[in-house]
């Protein structure tokens, strides 16, 4: 199982697309290195924008470029897009409908030890309530690929929110996503995982260790947090009768809460919702603080055959 | 398109500004809302823009038509007026505003005809401007690109980030005009927060400046007639709060002060009496 950046992988493809397209444009706030973008902006200067460190003006300019015809994707840290310009993300782009797409890179906790003023654990909350924007959190390399050929072919606000670090390969390479469908990776009637972004790996250990005791999980993965698969969804948690939910967001707002919206309104069942907990989180990489606060496989494990003993009760 | 004036078009302009701006206090007034200061300060502006633009109802979405962005949403009164005048709306449909389900809400949509951007949050126009500018100016067309900004909309940081932006890529297609009216909803642009030096401040950023009387038409058409030295142009157009409402001038107050139906009556003569002293002038 190879393990690629995100980011890396957007740039690559983008660039492919743009070289061939012209109408593609990359605006970037002074995040040419860590959005791995310099190449775009060296080969196609022409289709590249540089406005500094200025997030509110590359969303509004991206805008504008749009409204002239062009396909803009605006490239930069996931936690200044999705904070200091969520009003020109949810104006310029998503009300005025404006062929925007938000790239967030670097997402979730992934700064690590930069801290909180460079973590994003509130994009979900706040993206997936502005109307008209499509909210994605991509988990593997082949996915992030075909998700971008998707947006390429559509006209829609998007915000996509990536990490820092390499991920590993789940998906076969040519594998295809449609925004709107998630994707179930296994099958199973004990208890129904929902997952997003880099998690998904831990979501399959924990899967994979609740087989080893004796139970069978479902897990799916919800790359497409708006629109959301809400049959998919209910199909499996009136299958299982219990869920859980692990996401690299606050645990207000953002994949549980989409879940939960759906299942207490059309099927109530209980459902645990694992993330980041509502306070300061210890400085460390992604992985130490993920440790930290119990999303790791045993401790999910262990929360999930709770669930499952619950519901047997 | 006009873009030279002679004495009659000067004439015919104001006569359209009287009644565009009589026709926005009666529907504020109908409406029971509006922001009627700054709609009135920036009436000539709008007038005077749509004149000289080259923008056309019946091919609204034309490639290559100029792009006006009207920043000050909170004007929308007057815009729509303006709109209907030029031929973008029917006067009848701005019956609706201020009534549920109406397309004309207190700030313009991109839903209405003529109208680029969805504008109300202040600070996001320039931005878009610059957008639309260096999109225009990367497939080398020569559209041209016209934002109307308030004064005190200006404390807005997003406007200084755009303009740097705009003095950064020389966009020599762009022109931002600034409803310079010295007011703004708590009182004096000055003490709630200074703009002054503003020509120094926009000129520092890499715009050309110019400071007009934003009510004389002459100085409007010849600003905009003036070529672009390689660098995107400002105009300071000087303007007077609620021009043109009797007791209403030059009074913060009346930023939405909503006028009653004797002082729309007084406007109805006073706008008659205007124009008759045009014409006869």
């Amino acid at each position: 199982m190879g393990k690629q950046k995100l980011r890396e992988v957007f740039s690559n493809k983008i660039l492919e697309e743009a070289k061939k397209d012209s109408s593609i444009f990359v605006v970037c706030t002074d995040s040419r290195g860590s959005a791995m973008i310099g190449d775009f902006a060296e080969k196609l200067p022409k289709q590249f924008v540089e406005v500094g460190i200025a997030e509110q003006n590359a969303v509004s300019l991206a805008s504008g470029l749009a409204h002239v015809g062009k396909k803009v994707y605006v490239v930069g840290p996931a936690s200044f897009y999705s904070t200091r310009a969520s009003e020109q993300i949810k104006v310029d782009v998503a009300y005025s409908n404006n062929n925007v797409k938000i790239i967030g890179i670097s997402g979730g906790i992934s700064y690590g030890n930069l801290g909180a003023t460079h973590h994003s654990l509130q994009d979900i909350a706040f993206m997936r309530s502005v109307p008209n924007l499509d909210v994605i959190i991509p988990s593997d390399a082949n996915q992030m690929r075909s998700i971008v050929d998707d947006l390429l072919r559509n006209e829609k606000p998007t915000y996509v929110r990536v990490g820092r670090g390499a991920v590993s390969t789940i998906y076969n390479q040519n594998e295809t996503f449609e925004i709107g469908k998630s994707r179930v990776l296994r099958r199973g009637s004990d208890i129904a995982i929902f997952v997003c972004g880099q998690l998904l790996e831990r979501a399959l250990g924990v899967a994979d260790l609740l087989k080893n005791k004796g139970y069978d999980a479902t897990v799916i993965d919800v790359f497409t947090i708006k629109p959301i698969d809400k049959n998919t969804i209910l199909q499996y948690s009136k299958m299982c009768g219990v869920g859980m939910t692990i996401e690299e967001h606050s645990i207000y707002g953002g994949l549980g809460g989409a879940i939960a919206e759906i299942l207490i309104q059309e099927n109530p069942i209980p459902l645990y919702i694992a993330g980041l907990p509502d306070r300061e989180l210890p400085n460390g990489t992604d992985v130490e603080v993920f440790n930290a606060v119990g999303l790791t496989i045993q401790e999910l494990t262990n929360k999930a055959i709770t669930m499952i003993k619950h519901k047997k009760e | 398109m006009l873009k030279k004036l002679d004495s009659e078009a000067v004439k015919e302009l104001k006569i359209k500004s009287a009644n565009v701006r009589f026709k926005t206090v009666e529907l504020i007034h109908n409406a029971g809302a509006g922001h009627t200061g700054g709609d009135m300060s920036a009436a000539d502006i709008l007038i005077a823009l749509y004149s000289y633009m080259n923008v056309d109802p019946k091919s609204k979405n034309s490639c290559d038509r100029d792009f006006f962005i009207m920043s000050k949403g909170h004007s929308a009164e007057i815009y729509y007026n303006v709109l209907a005048e030029f031929g973008f709306l029917d006067y009848e449909s701005l019956d609706t505003l201020g009534s549920f389900g109406s397309e004309f809400g207190g700030h313009p949509t991109n839903n209405i005809p003529g109208v680029e951007a969805n504008t109300g949050s202040l600070g996001h126009g320039l931005g878009i401007g610059v957008g639309i500018a260096l999109g225009l100016k990367r497939d080398n067309k020569t559209n041209q690109v016209y934002v109307l900004t308030g004064d005190g909309e200006l404390s807005e940081g997003s406007n200084w980030e755009a303009a740097m932006s705009a003095g950064k890529y020389k966009l020599d297609n762009l022109t931002w005009i600034i409803d310079r009216n010295y007011l703004q909803i708590s009182g004096k642009t000055e003490d709630v927060m200074p703009l002054e030096p503003l020509k120094m401040k926009i000129n520092s950023f890499g715009f050309e400046v110019y400071t007009i009387n934003g009510h004389k038409y002459e100085e409007i058409f010849e600003v905009l007639n003036v070529p672009f030295f390689r660098k995107p142009k400002a105009v300071i157009a000087e303007t007077i709060k609620g021009y043109g409402i009797r007791d209403g001038e030059n009074i913060a107050s009346w930023h939405h002060k909503v006028p009653d139906k004797k002082q729309v009556a007084q406007m109805e003569v006073d706008m008659k009496s205007l124009i008759e002293e045009i014409k006869n002038g």
